[in-house]
């Protein structure tokens, strides 16, 4: 017979049922679904988090103050990280770092400081961050409003500051802030730029949240001459892992090998990556037992169907329907439900992740697809196997007589 | 042979079905039951033959095995001459769908299929594309009066009509014979009547018809009544006794 008309008795044998149908695939639905959208949340983060790094600036390589990534290529545990709390780093090494040409094309470095900032009767907490005048050629951040502070101004340690996106709006709404005065801490600073909106980070506050001014007036204002980072920007020509060994070999001049740490954003990237797979494998793994749940559910009803169909199966034999055929009816007939279960589930996720983008980053990606097709394809043929195979082996006289 | 001829057929008498020596013994745990012992009986074509038995006369089992539904424990079964006997189930599943119709007691319609879908099931079985599927399915029921009923479901169509389409479905392929099981016994005895009708104007278009009934009065429309008692044709007077 046929392959399209088992697949119409199929689908007529489906549709003539429809409430049941549907709870025998809420299963699959809720499996698939579940693991689609946990799916494109995690690579929505992961694409999230790499578009995040390309705007720190290419062949950017950062020093960092203690040990940032531990040997196996993970962030290090609370004791390395103590480090970065008791060593900070000091212009005599942005000198050495400066000097290394070729692999030093431009470089930046700062110190970062949080306090009140107020205008008017607005007051907010800031990041502060005193850097050189490089700061926005390095870390590539186009200025919105005015202008970024000048070498003059930085080494002359003027009070000037340029405001994050975020900040500007808290504080200035609708007025325009050049030239205008805030206070910060107890000293007042005239507003010289704002810089454009970057886009939040997750949890934390990022760049729009920032203020920036030159480090010799960070320095003298809160009487520290601690620098936090020293970034970089590399020769693009020379390979970014020969200018990290070069950057070590003069760090390593003043310090010990675990009170600094020389990386550049892919390596943050793949280790963040790695920790999101693990956690997106992980949860779909679990959410993948839904799965398991549904086919169960599946099997369940299919034999209840044989059972309550056997009289349908007897006449269907009788009249020429040979067990193969009876075979691949009900498999096709589970495999089906599976399938479109899996349809529903992915069009929900579709529209769950629709509706959390403008929360995050989701995205549903074609190997979630192709993956939760093929699940819900498996789950069905597996668990539809036994019921089809009950109903192919009914005797049709037996079947027949069943009431 | 023990079956009495009313007349003799008009056709050139040759074998449809042929039994020789068909037993079947089933077991039921320590105990043996013999439903059918040494049968001989020969179906020519044109044939309308009616068994009648009490039950356990063993009326069932010998529809079961003259329709190719079970396989005999001994003897041998001809269709058409050919040696069927041994056949596995899939092949006689397209013997049936391609030889014998049935129709049933109960009817056996699809309840959520309309008459013409009934109609045309044993064509999907038998690879009949679609459109020639329902032409002929149309045709048939047209036949048995249900012209104007073909897109109605079982509890939409009375007994007598759901019958029809039951015999409609058993027509469609063109099959060899017919076997008819207690077709009237669903029935009462006005649309009973219609069937009769309908079996009686089949056998005069010439189809080979079997039916198996309790009711003499059904079994009368048969040109020749074969009696069935413990598994053994016997005489038709002695059938008459029994009652």
């Amino acid at each position: 017979m046929h392959l399209k008309n088992t697949f119409k008795i199929a689908i007529t044998s489906i549709l003539s049922n429809k409430v049941r149908s549907f709870l025998t695939m809420l299963g699959i639905i809720i499996g698939v679904s579940s693991v689609v959208l946990l799916m494109s949340i995690g690579r929505g983060l992961e694409n999230y988090i790499t578009g995040q790094f390309d705007k720190l600036g290419t062949n950017n390589i950062f020093i960092s103050p203690g040990t940032v990534f531990s040997e196996e290529g993970r962030f290090s545990g609370k004791e390395q990280m103590l480090n970065t709390i008791n060593i900070s780093f000091n212009l005599d090494d942005v000198k050495n770092i400066r000097k290394l040409k070729p692999y030093v094309v431009n470089y930046t470095y700062y110190s970062s400081q949080s306090d009140d900032v107020k205008f008017l009767q607005n007051t907010e907490v800031a990041t502060l961050l005193g850097s050189n005048a490089n700061y926005n050629q390095v870390i590539e951040t186009e200025i919105a409003k005015g202008r970024f502070f000048n070498k003059t101004e930085a080494e002359q340690g003027e009070k000037i500051v340029v405001l994050g996106w975020e900040i500007y709006q808290d504080l200035f709404g609708q007025i325009d802030p050049i030239g205008k005065t805030v206070q910060i801490g107890s000293t007042a600073y005239k507003v010289i730029g704002v810089a454009e909106k970057v886009g939040s980070s997750f949890g934390g506050a990022g760049f729009d949240s920032n203020i920036y001014m030159p480090y010799e007036t960070m320095a003298r204002a809160y009487d520290s001459e601690k620098i936090f980072d020293i970034v970089v920007k590399s020769n693009s020509e020379i390979d970014t892992k020969e200018t990290i060994r070069e950057l070590e070999k003069v760090m390593e001049k003043n310090y010990e090998e675990d009170e600094f740490s020389v990386y550049d954003q892919s390596e943050i990237l793949s280790v963040i990556n790695n920790i999101l797979s693990m956690l997106t494998i992980g949860l779909s793994g679990i959410a993948a037992i839904s799965l398991v749940v549904g086919g169960v559910g599946i099997m369940n009803i299919m034999l209840v169907s044989v059972t309550e169909r056997t009289k349908e199966i007897g006449l269907r034999k009788a009249l020429g329907a040979t067990p193969k055929l009876i075979l691949s009816q009900f498999l096709i007939e589970a495999a089906l439900l599976s399938i479109l279960g899996g349809l529903i589930g992915l069009g929900l996720a579709y529209l769950g992740t629709l509706a959390i983008q403008s929360y995050f980053p989701a995205k549903v990606t074609m190997d979630a697809v192709m993956l939760s097709f093929g699940v819900s394809t498996v789950v069905g043929l597996v668990f539809g196997a036994a019921p089809a195979n009950r109903a192919s082996k009914l005797s049709p006289i037996e079947a027949l007589r069943y009431e | 042979m023990a079956t009495k001829s009313k007349k003799s057929s008009p056709i050139l008498e040759s074998p449809i079905l042929e039994l020789k020596n068909v037993s079947k013994i089933y077991h039921l745990g320590n105990q043996t039951i013999k439903a059918l012992d040494k049968i001989n009986l020969t179906i020519n074509q044109g044939d309308f033959i009616s068994i009648v038995g009490s039950s356990g006369s063993g009326k069932s089992t010998f529809l079961q095995i003259a329709s190719m539904l079970a396989e005999p424990t001994s003897g041998t079964t001809l269709l058409k001459s050919k040696d069927v006997t041994h056949y596995n189930e899939p092949e006689r599943a397209r013997l049936r769908n391609k030889e014998i119709g049935f129709i049933f007691q109960q009817f056996n319609l699809l309840p959520r299929s309309t008459a013409l879908e009934n109609v045309a099931l044993p064509l999907i079985y038998a690879n009949v594309d679609e459109k020639e599927r329902l032409s002929k399915s149309k045709e048939v029921l047209k036949l048995v009066g249900l012209g104007d009923r073909l897109y109605n479901r079982p509890n939409q169509l009375s007994g007598g009509q759901q019958q029809r389409v039951a015999i409609a479905r058993a027509l469609v392929n063109e099959p060899s014979i017919v076997f008819a099981d207690e077709p009237t016994g669903n029935l009462d005895s006005k649309t009973g009547d219609e069937i009769k009708k309908i079996l009686k104007k089949l056998h005069q278009q010439g189809k080979t018809i079997l039916m198996v009934t309790h009711e003499e009065e059904l079994a009368d429309i048969a040109e020749k009544t074969i009696c069935l008692k413990d598994g053994k044709i016997i005489q038709t007077r002695a059938c008459n006794d029994q009652k």
